[in-house]
């Protein structure tokens, strides 16, 4: 069952292979598995997706990238989330290469290509992934 | 030369809003096999074969209690899982399974009523039908997704349509006729949810916006009703009393469950099924009478059109410009209304485009009947443009 915050909102349901990247997120710091043949791979799973072996690595990665496209969330279709609209759901090329989900408060005025940085938002000790503008 | 299936009955229940009755779906599905037996001029003997989705009486050993159920003894025995592209999954099943001569009828049955409450059932635990399963142990959604707000399907379909408008530019009054030109179907569609109700432009473009770009007139009525085919043998086929309409062509791909997973936003999946279903049925673009093609929003059928190859990848805007998508246009769409007009009665509304084209196929389309009717290009869309299917149907 997805585990919800005091104030309704879902939290991530971490799993043991998930575990390290969400420790390290309550620190601020971005990690991601690394397969040494074919690099970075995002959302946490046993095995490499592209070479299904299993020595890959958590390693940090560059917080970096840019909006591959977003979605202004205006209904809040999760009642979970409904006191937070509007809030923005963003899909982000990270410079190191995975594709990541997370969101920017509000409506900011965002475009496909605009450069982002990942952060973390603490709710009930839970990271939440987001993401903030920097300069192009 | 290999045997070919066709589609030669069908039953469809008229949606509506609420169902008057609550049933069970294996008691749905019997009445709905009774009335496309009926349809065919079968018997129930015939029937070696079933597919359906998920059953909610049988979470588990579905086509056994379908068989059951039923009364049937089959051969041929399939629940298929592929979201709204479900029923064209089975439909294409249900073909290759008759070309191969593991079984020669099969039902495809889609109800979409309401049960009978359960006295015991506890209000706290019914499943949160917007994470579409998403919230199970262990799945990337629930990890990543849910907690970002990315939950049914809308914000995933209007990140498709951002990045069509960062890449090619999106022209809103070019997705409104999509569903203006549906909704004008459906007046000549008695079945439809909106028949009776026109719209126009202004009115999609001034209803709300549920995920930018994407607005209230341009996505799916959900509802309730039910719809089945029976697929059988070209040669039994032939003993029906109306025009059989053969399974000539098909495909299916998939990628990714997620939006996050698709390779590329505006490359649909429905590419390479619709380049083997063309290219198993022999069959042009330019042959198709009629496009039936699933529409969830009208972002899905402009990035199908293109996926397709109807035009070039960024054209499909000038593409619909053009054309007249009514019945008596052109280039007609979706003449039942389309799932934005006929309504989205469950596995139904995906069946809903097959129904319709075996109707125009076989002469049967009322006052939106198409002159000619002789090849439709239908399509299957599920999840988040992950699921994509193409059939070619064509008349005897």
């Amino acid at each position: 069952m997805q585990p919800h915050a005091e104030n309704g909102r879902p939290l991530p349901l971490i799993t043991e292979i998930s575990r390290p990247f969400f420790d390290a997120a309550r620190e601020q710091k971005l990690v991601m598995q690394r397969c040494p043949r074919d690099g970075f791979f995002f959302y946490p799973r046993a095995r490499c997706p592209h070479c299904l072996q299993a020595d890959w690595a958590w390693q940090e990665a560059q917080p970096t990238g840019a909006i591959h496209s977003f979605s202004v969330e205006r209904m809040g279709q999760d009642p979970g989330q409904r006191g937070r609209v509007p809030f923005t759901i963003v899909l982000v090329d990270l410079d190191d290469g995975p594709r990541m989900i997370g969101n920017m408060e509000g409506e900011p005025d965002v475009r496909v290509g605009q450069r982002v940085e990942v952060t973390f938002e603490l709710l009930d000790g839970a990271p939440l992934t987001c993401f903030r503008q920097i300069a192009d | 030369m290999p045997r070919s299936a066709a589609i030669v009955g069908l039953a469809e229940w008229k949606p509506q809003r609420v169902w008057p009755e609550r049933m069970f779906a294996l008691d749905a599905m019997a009445a709905l096999a009774a009335e496309t037996l009926a349809d065919a001029g079968f018997e129930k003997g015939e029937i070696d074969g079933i597919v359906t989705g998920q059953v909610p009486e049988s979470p588990i050993f579905a086509p056994s209690a379908v068989a059951e159920h039923l009364g049937l003894a089959t051969c041929f025995n399939e629940v298929v899982d592929l979201g709204g592209a479900s029923p064209a999954g089975m439909i294409w099943r249900a073909a290759a399974a008759i070309e191969v001569g593991v079984c020669e009828s099969v039902l495809v049955l889609c109800p979409a009523v309401p049960q009978p409450s359960d006295p015991d059932r506890d209000p706290r635990k019914l499943p949160n039908m917007i994470y579409y399963g998403g919230d199970a142990w262990g799945s990337a959604q629930a990890q990543f997704e849910i907690p970002a707000g990315l939950v049914a399907a809308a914000p995933s379909y209007a990140m498709a349509a951002q990045r069509y408008r960062a890449q090619y530019g999106l022209n809103e009054e070019i997705l409104a006729k999509i569903s203006v030109h549906q909704r004008e179907n459906a007046q000549a569609n008695p079945n439809a949810i909106f028949h009776g109700k026109r719209i126009t432009v202004e009115d999609v473009l001034a209803s709300r916006y549920v995920a930018d770009p994407i607005k209230l007139l341009e996505i799916v009525m959900p509802c309730t009703g039910g719809a089945a085919v029976l697929v059988t043998s070209a040669e039994r086929a032939k003993r029906s009393p109306h025009r059989p309409a053969l399974v000539t062509g098909f495909g299916e791909y998939l990628t990714h469950k997620s939006i996050s997973g698709m390779p590329d936003l505006l490359s649909s999946p429905i590419g390479p099924a619709a380049e083997r279903a063309f290219r198993m049925a022999g069959a042009t673009r330019e042959a198709v009478d009629l496009a039936s093609i699933y529409d969830s929003f009208t972002i899905t059928v402009l990035l199908a059109i293109e996926g397709a190859g109807f035009c070039p990848k960024g054209q499909g805007q000038d593409f619909i410009r053009e054309r007249d998508l009514r019945h008596g246009g052109d280039w007609p769409l979706n003449t039942h209304g389309g799932q934005l007009s006929f309504g989205q009665p469950g596995l139904a509304g995906g069946l809903s485009h097959f129904v319709e084209a075996v109707r125009q196929i076989q002469g049967r389309a009322g006052d939106r009947q198409l002159a000619r009717c002789d090849l439709a290009f239908c399509n299957g869309s599920g999840g988040m443009l992950s699921e994509q299917i193409a059939v070619i149907l064509e008349g005897a």
